[in-house]
C-alpha cells in the first residue's frame, strides 16, 4: 500500500497513544496550541492512518516498560501502519519513549540501555546538532546549540562499532549532547550514550527519534533560559509537509 | 451464618471497651467478619478516634474553599471554573521495612485520593525524613530507595514531582518518614464526591485484583515498630503505576460521561472503609456480594476480601441504568472491574457470599468510630531543654559556613529531584532549585505555587512554637515565588497516642497551627494523622514532626519570582529582625551538637505585615529576587542565592537589623528566625521598595551588593567571610552524592 500525500488538505499530525503514554497530551498541545497544527490522539489499536500526513510517537511508559523500555509498544496494530509510513517517507518522530519504541521496532538502528548512572534522570541538557540529514533538523546548520530537557531511566544510546562507523557515513547522527560551550565531554552526557549520541535518524532521514522532549522545551515560559528551542524540531516537519 | 467466617479468624486489635461498644450499638454479638470489618475501619488510620476532637481547632473555611476536610482531598475554587485538589499522605511503616515498595504504594494512595474527587494530578510533592545518612548505612539504603520507589512510581504514571523537602535526624533512623502529596485540577463542576445516595446504583470495583497483600495494613500503621516488624513485610502493597495510569485515565473519561455519581479509593481498610464511608456519606446503604469481586487467588477468606488493601482499586457508584456506558471505557483501556453490588435504602453494609448473608452492620456504626479521649503531659524533657549554655564561637567563620552549606538537610536536594519527572504535563514553570516554590500554570491563564515544609528540630523542643514555624515557613516559600497563600493541609506524625506525653506534643502543635492559621486567614482544607511512629528496638518516639503543604496563587506570570542574584551591582535588602533564636537550629545541631534553647517564635502581627510587604512589592516589579530565611539563616540563604545566580555578594553585617539581646555574629549569621526575607533590588526601584516596608512598619535595610565571585561577609571593615563561588558550590552541591558514595 502507498501513501499518497494528501494534496489541497490541511495536515493533519497522528499522535500515538499506548496504554502507558504520558506524553500524548503534552505533545498534542504543543502542535494544537504552540505550533498551531491539526493533530490527533490515535489509540493504539487503530490500524488505518491514511488520515495523517505525519506521526508521533510520544514519550512515556507504554506497558509500564514491562519486559523492556518499548518492546511491546512496537508490536501494536498501529505499528504495522507506522512501518507503512515510514517506508513511504512520511515523517515519523520518535520522543523519548518513542524513540525506544522506534528501535525495538527495527526502524532505527542501535539499542537504548540503562542509564550509566542506574538512576532516572531529569534535568535540561545542551545539544548540538550534528547532521542535518532529518526531516526534523532540515532547517538547523550543523553545530547549531539547542537546550532541552531530558527524563530518562533507558537512555543510553548503544550501537556496534561497525554500525556506529556507518552512522557517521550516512549522516544519521542527528545530535549530541554537549556542554554549554558546544564542546562534548563526560560530565556533559548525561547517561552514558556512546559518543554523547542524543537522537539518530534512519537513512532516508524520515524517521528520527531522540532521547530529549522537544513538546517539553517549545515555550519560553517553561524554559528555565527563556528559550523555545524545540519548536524547531516540529516546524521543520511542518515546513517539509507544506512543500510537499 | 458464621460458620464459613469462624474458619478463616483473624485477631483483631480493638480494646476490650471498644469491642463492648460494638456489642452495644449492634444490639448483639458481631461474628468474626464483622468483628474484622469494624477492626479495620475503628483503627487509628481509618477513624481518627484519637485525633478528631483536637482537629476540630484547624480553621476550615476560606472564601475560595469549596471543600474542606472530610473528603478524600481538599477543593479550592481557582477561578473560571477550574477547581484545584490537594490531599497529603504518609506511608512511613511500609517505608520503613520496604523502602521501595511502601514509598511507591504512597504515592499511589495519594493520587488516588485526588483522583477520586474526578480530578486529574497534575503534581506530586515529597517530604521525606531519614536518619544521619553520613553515618548510617540502614538510612543511606531507606533515602536510596524511598527516593527510587518515588522516582519509578510517578515518573511511570506520568505525574511530575515538582518540589519537596528532605531533613535528617537520628530519630529516623528506622522510622523513617515518607510524606507525598498530590495536587490535582478539574473542572467545578466535574467534581465528583465519595458518596453513595441514589439506593438502586451499581457498585463496581474497577481496576487491580484483590490479593492478601496489604492485609492488616491500617493496624501495621496504627502499631509502633518492633524487631518483628521486618516479618510483616506482607502488610506492604505491591505497587503497579502502570495499571494506575490506565485507572487514572479510564476514571477521568468515565466521569466525562456525568454518570460517576460516586467515586473512592480504596486504601487503608480495603472494601470496608470504602464502602462503609460512602454509604454513611449518602445516607443509605450498600448490599454487597462478595463472589462477584475479581480475586488474584481463589482461596480468599471473606475476611480477607473485605480488608485485603491491594493497590490500583478504585470504587465506582455508577448511576442506574448507565452501567455499559461506563463498562465500555473500562474495557478500552483493558482494565479488570467487577459489579460487585448495588446501593440500596437500608442504611447498612450487607455482604453476601452467593447469596448467604455474611455480615450485616449499619454503615453508619462502621465509619464512626468511638471517639477516644486522650491524656496529655507536657514531657519532662521539654523543661530541660529550654536553656542551654551558648556553645564558643567558632574562630574560622568561613569553615563553619562551608560546612553548614554540606550539612544534608541543608545542602542542594538534586540528587533527590533529578531522578523525579518534574516536568511532564507542561505546567512546571518554576522547576526544583530554582525558588522557595514550584509554580505550575493552570489553564485559566493563572499559576499556582506548591511547597511542603516541616522542621522535627524545632517542634521536638518547642511542638507549639516549631508547628507555627513549619506553617510560617510555608507560606513564607510562597510568598517568596510571588504567591498570596490560599489554603493548606497538614500531616501531622507522632509516636504513640496513648503515652500522654507522646499525646501533649500532638495536640500542642495542632494548637500552634490553628493559631496561625487563625491570625494569618488561612484554611485548612484537609490533612492526615499518623501515629505509632516509634521503634521499639531502640525504644524511641520519633521527634514531633507536623509537615504543612500549602498552595498559593499568583494571578500574572510577571509576578513568578525566582531566588536567584541577577545583576551585578544590584543591592541586597533584608526584611525583619534577626533575633537570638538559636534551639533547634542547624547551627547549634550540626555545628555544636546541642539540642536545646529557644526556638523561633512568630510574631503573627509582624508575619502578615512581612509577607504582604513582599507580594506587594513583587506585584509593582520592584524586586528581582526574593528568598526566605530559614534553615541555616542568613548566611545559607545568601549563600544559596549566589550559588543559583552563579555570582556573590558583599554583605556589611552590621547593617542586618538585629534584636537587642544579640550580639554575636553566629547568632546574626545562622539564627533560624522567621518572618525574615532576602531580597535583590536595584537603584531606580530601591526607594519605592524602602517605602512599601517602611509604611508596613516592618524593620528593613540594604546589607550589601551583588557582585564578584566569592560571598562576602564584612563586619566594619574586618573580613569574616570570604568563600569563592566554586567552595561554595562544591559544599552545597556535593554533599548528598558524596555521602551516597557517588563522588
Amino acid at each position: 500500500m502507498f501513501h499518497k500525500y494528501r494534496r489541497g488538505i490541511e495536515m493533519r499530525v497522528a499522535i500515538i497513544q499506548f496504554p502507558g503514554s504520558n506524553c500524548d497530551f503534552d505533545t498534542l498541545y504543543v502542535l494544537n496550541n504552540v505550533m498551531k497544527v491539526k493533530a490527533d490522539l490515535v489509540w493504539h489499536k487503530k490500524d488505518d492512518l491514511s488520515d495523517y500526513d505525519a506521526v508521533i510517537l510520544p514519550g512515556g511508559f507504554s506497558y509500564g516498560d514491562r519486559l523492556r523500555a518499548g518492546i511491546i509498544a512496537a508490536y501494536s496494530p498501529v505499528m504495522k501502519e507506522v512501518r507503512m509510513m515510514a517506508k513511504d517517507g512520511r515523517p515519523i518522530l520518535g520522543i523519548c519513549n518513542g524513540f525506544q519504541i522506534l528501535v525495538e521496532a527495527g526502524l532505527l538502528p542501535g539499542a537504548l540501555l540503562r542509564n550509566s548512572s542506574l538512576k532516572f534522570v531529569c534535568k535540561w541538557v545542551n545539544l548540538s546538532v550534528v547532521s542535518n540529514k532529518a526531516i526534523f533538523t532540515r532547517r538547523l546548520e550543523k553545530g547549531h546549540l539547542l537546550r532541552m530537557p531530558i527524563a530518562h531511566n533507558e537512555g543510553r544510546y548503544f550501537i556496534e562499532e561497525d554500525d556506529l562507523k556507518e552512522l557517521y557515513k550516512r549522516n544519521q547522527i542527528i545530535l549530541k549532547y554537549v556542554d554549554e560551550s558546544g564542546k562534548p565531554n563526560e560530565s556533559s552526557n548525561p547517561n552514558g550514550s556512546i559518543d554523547g549520541i542524543a537522537g539518530i535518524c534512519n537513512d532516508e532521514g524520515n524517521v528520527f527519534g531522540l532521547m530529549p522532549h522537544p513538546e517539553r522545551a517549545s515555550e519560553e515560559l517553561l524554559s528555565p533560559f527563556n528559550t523555545n528551542d524545540g519548536r524547531i524540531i516540529f516546524s521543520s516537519m511542518i515546513e517539509y509537509l507544506k512543500e510537499r | 451464618m458464621n460458620s464459613l467466617v469462624a474458619l478463616n479468624f483473624i485477631s483483631v486489635e480493638l480494646t476490650e471497651d471498644e469491642i463492648k461498644e460494638a456489642k452495644r450499638m449492634l444490639g448483639r454479638e458481631p461474628n468474626h467478619l464483622e468483628l474484622a470489618m469494624i477492626d479495620a475501619e475503628w483503627s487509628e488510620h481509618c477513624s481518627y478516634k484519637s485525633s478528631k476532637s483536637i482537629l476540630k481547632q484547624l480553621p476550615t473555611k476560606g472564601p475560595r474553599v469549596i471543600i474542606g476536610p472530610g473528603y478524600d482531598a481538599g477543593v479550592v475554587d481557582v477561578g473560571n471554573g477550574y477547581v484545584v485538589t490537594l490531599h497529603i499522605e504518609s506511608h512511613n511503616h511500609p517505608s520503613a521495612i520496604d523502602p521501595y515498595g511502601g514509598a511507591a504504594t504512597g504515592i499511589g494512595g495519594v493520587i488516588r485520593d485526588i483522583l477520586c474527587m474526578g480530578t486529574r494530578p497534575i503534581a506530586l510533592l515529597d517530604s521525606l525524613r531519614f536518619g544521619n545518612i553520613e553515618k548510617s548505612a540502614h538510612s543511606r539504603w531507606l533515602l536510596k530507595h524511598v527516593v527510587r520507589g518515588i522516582s519509578d512510581y510517578g515518573n511511570c504514571v506520568g505525574v511530575p514531582t515538582v518540589a519537596g523537602e528532605v531533613e535528617f535526624d537520628d530519630c529516623f533512623e528506622r522510622n523513617c518518614l515518607v510524606d507525598v502529596i498530590c495536587l490535582g485540577l478539574g473542572k467545578m463542576n466535574d467534581l465528583v464526591l465519595a458518596e453513595a445516595k441514589h439506593p438502586g446504583d451499581a457498585v463496581i470495583l474497577v481496576g487491580g485484583s484483590t490479593g492478601r497483600d496489604g492485609i492488616h495494613g491500617v493496624t501495621f500503621a496504627s502499631r509502633v515498630l518492633t524487631e518483628k516488624s521486618d516479618e510483616e513485610r506482607s502488610a506492604v502493597q505491591i505497587p503497579d503505576p502502570f495499571m494506575k495510569k490506565l485507572i487514572i485515565e479510564a476514571t477521568l473519561e468515565a466521569v466525562g460521561t456525568g454518570h460517576v455519581r460516586g467515586l473512592k479509593d480504596l486504601g487503608g481498610g480495603g472494601l470496608t472503609c470504602a464502602l462503609s464511608e460512602m454509604a454513611d456519606k449518602g445516607g443509605c446503604g450498600i448490599d454487597l456480594e462478595l463472589s462477584k469481586v475479581h480475586l488474584r487467588e481463589e482461596d480468599l477468606s471473606p475476611i480477607e476480601i473485605m480488608i485485603s488493601e491491594s493497590q490500583e482499586r478504585m470504587v465506582f457508584i455508577v448511576e442506574q441504568g448507565y452501567e455499559k456506558e461506563v463498562c465500555k471505557i473500562l474495557d478500552k483501556y483493558e482494565l479488570p472491574y467487577s459489579v460487585i453490588g448495588r446501593v440500596t435504602e437500608s442504611g447498612r453494609l450487607i455482604v453476601k457470599l452467593n447469596g448467604l448473608e455474611l455480615a450485616n452492620l449499619p454503615a453508619k456504626m462502621v465509619a464512626n468510630a468511638p471517639i477516644i479521649y486522650r491524656k496529655a503531659v507536657e514531657p519532662d524533657y521539654i523543661k530541660n531543654l529550654k536553656f542551654v549554655e551558648k556553645p564558643e564561637l567558632p574562630s574560622n567563620l568561613s569553615s563553619v559556613l562551608l560546612k553548614m552549606l554540606s550539612c544534608p538537610s541543608i545542602a542542594s536536594k538534586s540528587w533527590v529531584y533529578e531522578q523525579y519527572d518534574y516536568e511532564v504535563g507542561i505546567r512546571t514553570v518554576i522547576k526544583p532549585g530554582q525558588g522557595d516554590a514550584s509554580v505550575l500554570r493552570l489553564p485559566n491563564g493563572t499559576f499556582l505555587a506548591i511547597k511542603v515544609d516541616g522542621n522535627s528540630k524545632h517542634c521536638y523542643i518547642d511542638p507549639y512554637n516549631g508547628a507555627i514555624g513549619c506553617l510560617s515557613e510555608v507560606c513564607r516559600n510562597l510568598v517568596s515565588v510571588g504567591a498570596a497563600p490560599l489554603a493548606f493541609v497538614d500531616h501531622l506524625q507522632f509516636g504513640d497516642p496513648g503515652n500522654p506525653e507522646v499525646f501533649w506534643t500532638f495536640s500542642e502543635s495542632v494548637r500552634g497551627l490553628a493559631d496561625y492559621a487563625k491570625a494569618i486567614g488561612l484554611p485548612c482544607i484537609g490533612g492526615k494523622v499518623s501515629f505509632y511512629n516509634e521503634d521499639k528496638m531502640r525504644n524511641m518516639a520519633i521527634k514531633p514532626s507536623p509537615v504543612i503543604a500549602a498552595i498559593g496563587r499568583i494571578e500574572k506570570q510577571e509576578w513568578i519570582t525566582t531566588m536567584n542574584f541577577k545583576h551585578d551591582g544590584d543591592f541586597i535588602v533584608i526584611l525583619g529582625e534577626t533575633k537570638s533564636e538559636m534551639g533547634g537550629s542547624e547551627y547549634y545541631e550540626y555545628i555544636h551538637g546541642l539540642v536545646g534553647g529557644m526556638v523561633p517564635r512568630v510574631d503573627f502581627v509582624k508575619e502578615k505585615a512581612t509577607m504582604n510587604a513582599v507580594i506587594n512589592a513583587i506585584r509593582k516589579g520592584l524586586v528581582k529576587a526574593v528568598h526566605d530565611v530559614s534553615k541555616g539563616g542568613i548566611a545559607v540563604a545568601l549563600a544559596e542565592m549566589c550559588i543559583s545566580g552563579n555570582i556573590g555578594a558583599f554583605i556589611d553585617c552590621l547593617n542586618i537589623p538585629a534584636d537587642h539581646n544579640i550580639s554575636r555574629i553566629d547568632e546574626i549569621l545562622f539564627s533560624e528566625t522567621h518572618s525574615r526575607f532576602i531580597i535583590e533590588t536595584d537603584g531606580e526601584n530601591m526607594n519605592e521598595f524602602l517605602g512599601i516596608t517602611k509604611k508596613a512598619g516592618i524593620k528593613c535595610n540594604i546589607i550589601g551588593r551583588v557582585g564578584g565571585e566569592a560571598l562576602n561577609f564584612y563586619k566594619n571593615k574586618e573580613e569574616l567571610i570570604s568563600i569563592p563561588l566554586s567552595d561554595l558550590k562544591d559544599s552545597w552541591l556535593n554533599s548528598i552524592p558524596k555521602c551516597m558514595g557517588e563522588i
